[in-house]
């Protein structure tokens, strides 16, 4: 057999089909009054929503310090959606309202640090919609999909040769976990 | 110790401005107790380094080392954890060695993006499009030199560290404290605190230092102090519509800057139990905000032009992202760098209010 | 090729490396001076708002960050087009002069002082402050301690703090001082008057008995460059604000220049092998490491200033800036001549410490001076400003471009010490010829003459890059051709 023969044999590099196709993971902070109550009445309907959506129960979302946010980006997280009471609604009394002001400065800092507006939303959810929030994290997942992963957790990649960029070490080490911030 | 009864002490400068060493020898005829106290063995500011020693000194030698600067290239880091193993006790000195300080803002820009920026600069010379490169052939030979890093990396991101000093520069008194604690500890005539905690500052924020006065706080609309009227000199910076950092930053300076009249910057880092040093000055500033209709949330919120800037000013290379995306991860989103002027996104059937 | 590695720093201090390169003799080929860093304040201050310059810029230098700290206050007053209230101005000067006397002090007796007053060739052990205090006695040491505490209580008083000061801003500042605190300054600016006084005559007994004379104002360390410096309407040396004059080595004055125009007037060269450029005039053009009429490098800083200008504007400074040309380049058929000798910054110095002293009571027995009204709040937009003060070390010129809010969009920055990094690296490279021979027996004596090559310039690479000022440890590796060590020589053996 001739080396071209051979050559020809060797299969090609896998189909693009072969690889699995990138999945969002997203971290929803819910509201143990009104979003939470929803996502599970979502589980008793029987309402589908993606699997990838991982969620974490406040009290309130003016509970949900911006930390929390940046721990779960900085920790891999592709997508960040806050979900609380509607504005009127809160347990709280106005508990969301500061929420949404964080949430709005925040929008700014994580733009400016080049994370696209579509990796941190919100959406209100009272105790009764749940068919609404199931819709609104399956909305949330194909929002992020084209995005691509964020890649917090990556080691850089190296830079040119020519340049004197060298080690990247130590700057892609792991935070602490998600526990370990301050109550 | 050393034979004659002193403690070994050490200080380096990495990637610093050097107003650490300065804020050090302020200390004036104090610095003649602290050579009393201590053989300088290495110092570089003000006495003639030997490194070559520092590299043949057994491990755990240096009593104590006050190590100031940020770690920017591969040779930073090499000192690093060359003062790591040689010293018994390794003090990150200053907001660079605790949190970046200003010269972490870098990490917003690529390496590549900022020697283009210097290198190309409106006064430079260079049609060849010269950078500096780690290896240059000239005719003589070969020259060197070291490589930058792609994020400037605050010392406990390469190292162990035991104790914190933070301000830029730690103030000039806390400074005689911490050396004062940690001489006695060394004698044995003290506790010597406990690890990992900060030292020369107190635990609350320069706020409750701070003797302008606090009401209520309702802003509706953030100003920029010199296009402002004269201010109430003794009034709430912030309840004047001011940006201070105040809240959030960990008291010890004296609240110098607001009793001059300007803004708390934040140089030293973030009040106890504070992760994220801009997070929580965030929710600060979220706190005041007299608003409750997206609409005009977003409309004071354009008072404040530049967040990242305004949040992590001293903080970014210690904060939870440590730097902006193209930075961290090499890829780009059509948002980066620019500060943001969008508004927040919600999603599409979310209503407005009902 | 013997290669000779003078590494102050690769594994350790890690602010400056000096490589020189033998030919088959064994005699000089060619000296490279390189500093190895660069954090970029010019990239990452884009998108701040400007007015934040002041309190961002003055963290590239702690030893000098009243001289960025102005320059951004005077290029955020220019980007806004306004002109602070005339009391602002005088304490920014004020401020400006204090901090001059102090940095100025900080050089004389800790960094470059031991090299005059103690000498090169006394040992390691007395080569510093300590050693300079025994020389000058404790008494007086003490003064020297005072001098820098109240250098930086005046700082602070104006500044708001003593490193890093905060209360400069687009259009003024943001405070003034009380009558009591004007009175407490006066009392620290007349002690200042003195020691400066006593300082020049220390100098000038250290000149007549020294066997340092020689080493200070002798030709090893001599370039016949351009100079400049800030001057005044008269001509006369001006630290905070003034015309750029350029004067050739011949003494002819190549003109004078607003510091909106530096970009005519300045270029910057870049070479691979160093973070740091190198600017010259454009006029002239970048001929290389070379000095003389027709090479484009410049000198600043006290030598350069004083050469630059035509006389001091106070009278005592004035009467000590008259004996030293006399002394030093005394006129030929009526023609001035300039100072080249680089030892002679030293003497300069300590003019420019008078000066500002002096200069601190004038401005203190201006009644405006406790005057509350010291900002203006600017009317126009945001667009583009240079601001330009002398920092100790040299013309330090900072320009912004902003946009229609006052946020960055460009900055670019020269800086004292990097103006003269051509001519140090043109005295490293003279002073290794000179001492560097053929069956020359390289030793430790060469280094600490290298060392004050570049020391006489008080060079800050933390304003230029991140480095201190100071004593650079010296190690020399030579190094034979296939880069194998032949010997090793330490500063500290």
């Amino acid at each position: 057999m001739t080396d071209d023969v051979v050559a020809q044999a060797i299969p090609a590099a896998p189909a693009e089909a072969a690889i699995p196709p990138f999945e969002p993971v997203v971290l929803a902070f819910t509201c143990n009054w009104c979003s939470y109550r929803a996502a599970d009445l979502a589980g008793t309907a029987r309402t589908k929503y993606p699997p990838n959506v991982r969620l974490v129960r406040l009290m309130c979302s003016g509970r949900l310090d911006p930390t929390f946010v940046l721990k779960a980006f900085a920790s891999g997280a592709d997508g960040v959606l806050m979900t609380g009471c509607w504005p009127a609604d809160c347990h709280y009394r106005v508990q969301n309202v500061k929420a949404l002001r964080r949430f709005e400065l925040l929008h700014r800092v994580l733009e400016q640090l080049g994370i696209e507006p579509e990796r941190f939303q919100r959406f209100y959810a009272s105790a009764a919609e749940g068919s609404q929030l199931a819709a609104a994290f399956t909305r949330m997942i194909e929002d992020v999909r084209p995005l691509g992963p964020l890649g917090w957790g990556r080691v850089p990649a190296v830079a040119p040769e020519d340049l004197p960029t060298g080690e990247a070490e130590g700057g892609a080490a792991e935070p602490a976990a998600l526990e370990a911030v301050g109550a | 110790m050393s034979a004659n009864g002193k403690h070994r002490f050490a200080m380096y400068w990495a990637a610093a401005c050097g107003g650490c060493d300065i804020s050090v020898i302020n200390l004036h005829e104090a610095i003649l107790d602290l050579a009393d106290h201590f053989d300088i063995v290495f110092w570089p500011a003000i006495m003639d380094a030997k490194y070559a020693d520092v590299e043949a000194m057994p491990d755990g030698w240096i009593d104590l080392t006050l190590f100031s600067g940020g770690i920017r290239n591969t040779e930073n880091a090499e000192v690093a954890r060359l003062l790591r193993r040689k010293s018994a006790t390794l003090v990150a000195f200053g907001s660079c060695a605790n949190e970046g300080c200003i010269p972490g803002l870098a990490n917003l820009t690529t390496t590549t993006d900022l020697l283009d920026t210097v290198y190309e600069g409106p006064t430079m010379d260079n049609p060849d499009h010269v950078r500096p490169a780690s290896s240059t052939m000239v005719p003589e030979g070969e020259l060197h030199l070291p490589a930058m890093n792609r994020l400037l990396q605050t010392l406990d991101q390469v190292v162990e560290v035991d104790y914190r000093v933070p301000g830029c520069p730690p103030e000039t008194e806390r400074i005689a404290e911490v050396l004062g604690l940690l001489g006695a500890a060394l004698d044995g005539k003290a506790t010597l605190p406990v690890h990992g905690s900060v030292l020369g500052a107190g635990q609350s924020t320069v706020c409750d230092e701070c003797r302008r006065d606090r009401g209520i706080k309702r802003i509706a609309q953030f100003g920029r102090l010199h296009e402002l009227p004269p201010l109430d000199p003794s009034l709430c910076l912030l309840e004047q519509s001011v940006p201070c950092n105040g809240p959030a930053t960990r008291s010890g300076c004296g609240a110098k800057c607001p009793l001059a009249g300007a803004s708390c910057i934040g140089c030293y880092g973030p009040a106890d139990g504070v992760v994220d040093f801009g997070a929580r000055l965030l929710s600060a500033f979220a706190s005041v905000v007299d608003a409750s209709e997206p609409d005009e949330i977003d409309r004071i919120l354009d008072g404040l032009p530049d967040p990242v800037g305004q949040f992590y000013r001293f903080s970014l290379a210690g904060s939870l992202l440590r730097g902006s995306r193209e930075v961290r991860t090499g890829a780009t989103s059509a948002t980066a760098s620019a500060p943001a002027t969008a508004t927040a996104r919600t999603l599409a059937t979310a209503g407005a209010g009902r | 090729m013997t290669r000779l590695t003078i590494d102050p720093i690769t594994r350790l201090e890690g602010h400056g490396k000096i490589e020189i390169f033998l030919d088959d003799q064994g005699d000089v080929e060619r000296t490279y001076f390189q500093v190895p860093e660069l954090r970029g304040f010019e990239s990452f201050c884009v998108g701040r708002p400007v007015e934040e310059m002041p309190t961002l810029t003055n963290r590239i230098c702690g030893v000098c960050p009243e001289a960025h700290h102005l320059a951004a206050a005077k290029a955020a007053d220019a980007v806004y087009g306004v002109d602070p209230p005339r009391p602002a101005k005088l304490l920014r000067e004020l401020l400006y002069c204090a901090f001059f006397v102090t940095d100025h002090t900080t050089h004389f007796y800790a960094l470059g002082g031991p090299d005059v007053i103690v000498g090169p060739d006394a040992p390691i052990a007395d080569r510093n402050i300590l050693g300079v205090i025994r020389k000058v006695g404790l008494e007086f040491g003490s003064r020297v301690i005072e001098t820098r505490r109240g250098g930086h209580r005046v700082i602070e008083l104006i500044g708001g703090r003593r490193i890093h000061p905060c209360t400069s801003v687009p259009g003024g500042l943001t405070k003034g001082i009380t009558p009591d605190e004007r009175d407490e300054i006066e009392g620290i600016a007349r002690s200042m008057l003195d020691f400066a006084g006593v300082s020049l005559d220390t100098f000038d007994q250290v000149m007549t008995d020294g066997p340092t004379r020689e080493l200070v104002l002798g030709d090893l360390f001599r370039h016949e460059t351009y100079y400049a410096g800030l001057v005044d309407e008269g001509g006369r040396v001006a630290l905070y604000d003034g015309r750029i004059s350029v004067v050739a080595p011949d003494g002819e004055s190549l003109g004078t220049y607003a510091p909106a125009e530096y970009r005519d007037w300045i270029a910057e060269h870049v070479e691979p092998w160093t973070y740091l450029t190198f600017p010259y005039l454009r006029k002239i053009g970048w001929k290389g490491f070379v000095d003389g009429k027709d090479s484009g490098v410049y000198c600043v800083g006290p030598l350069g200033r004083l050469n630059a200008a035509t006389g001091m504007a106070t009278p005592r400074a004035q009467e000590a800036y008259e004996r030293y040309f006399a002394t030093l380049a005394p006129a030929v058929e009526g023609r001035r001549r300039l100072v080249h000798q680089r030892g002679a910054s030293h003497w300069a110095r300590l003019i420019e410490m008078l000066y500002a002293a002096e200069r601190m009571l004038e401005l203190l027995a201006d009644p405006e001076i406790t005057s509350d009204d010291v900002r203006r709040v600017p009317t126009q937009p945001p667009t583009e400003g240079v601001g330009t003060v002398e920092a100790p070390r040299g013309t330090l010129t900072h320009h912004y471009w902003t946009d229609e809010r006052g946020i960055l969009t460009r900055v670019n920055l020269i800086v004292g010490t990097t103006n003269n990094h051509a001519p140090i690296a043109m005295s490293i490279d003279r002073a290794a010829r000179g001492l560097i021979h053929a069956g020359v027996v390289v030793d430790n004596g060469l280094l600490d003459r290298i060392e004050m090559a570049f020391r006489s310039y008080d060079p800050c690479f933390g304003c230029a890059t991140h480095s201190l000022p100071g004593h650079m440890p010296l190690e020399v590796t030579i190094r034979d051709v296939r880069g194998d060590t032949v010997d090793v020589l330490r500063r500290d053996d």
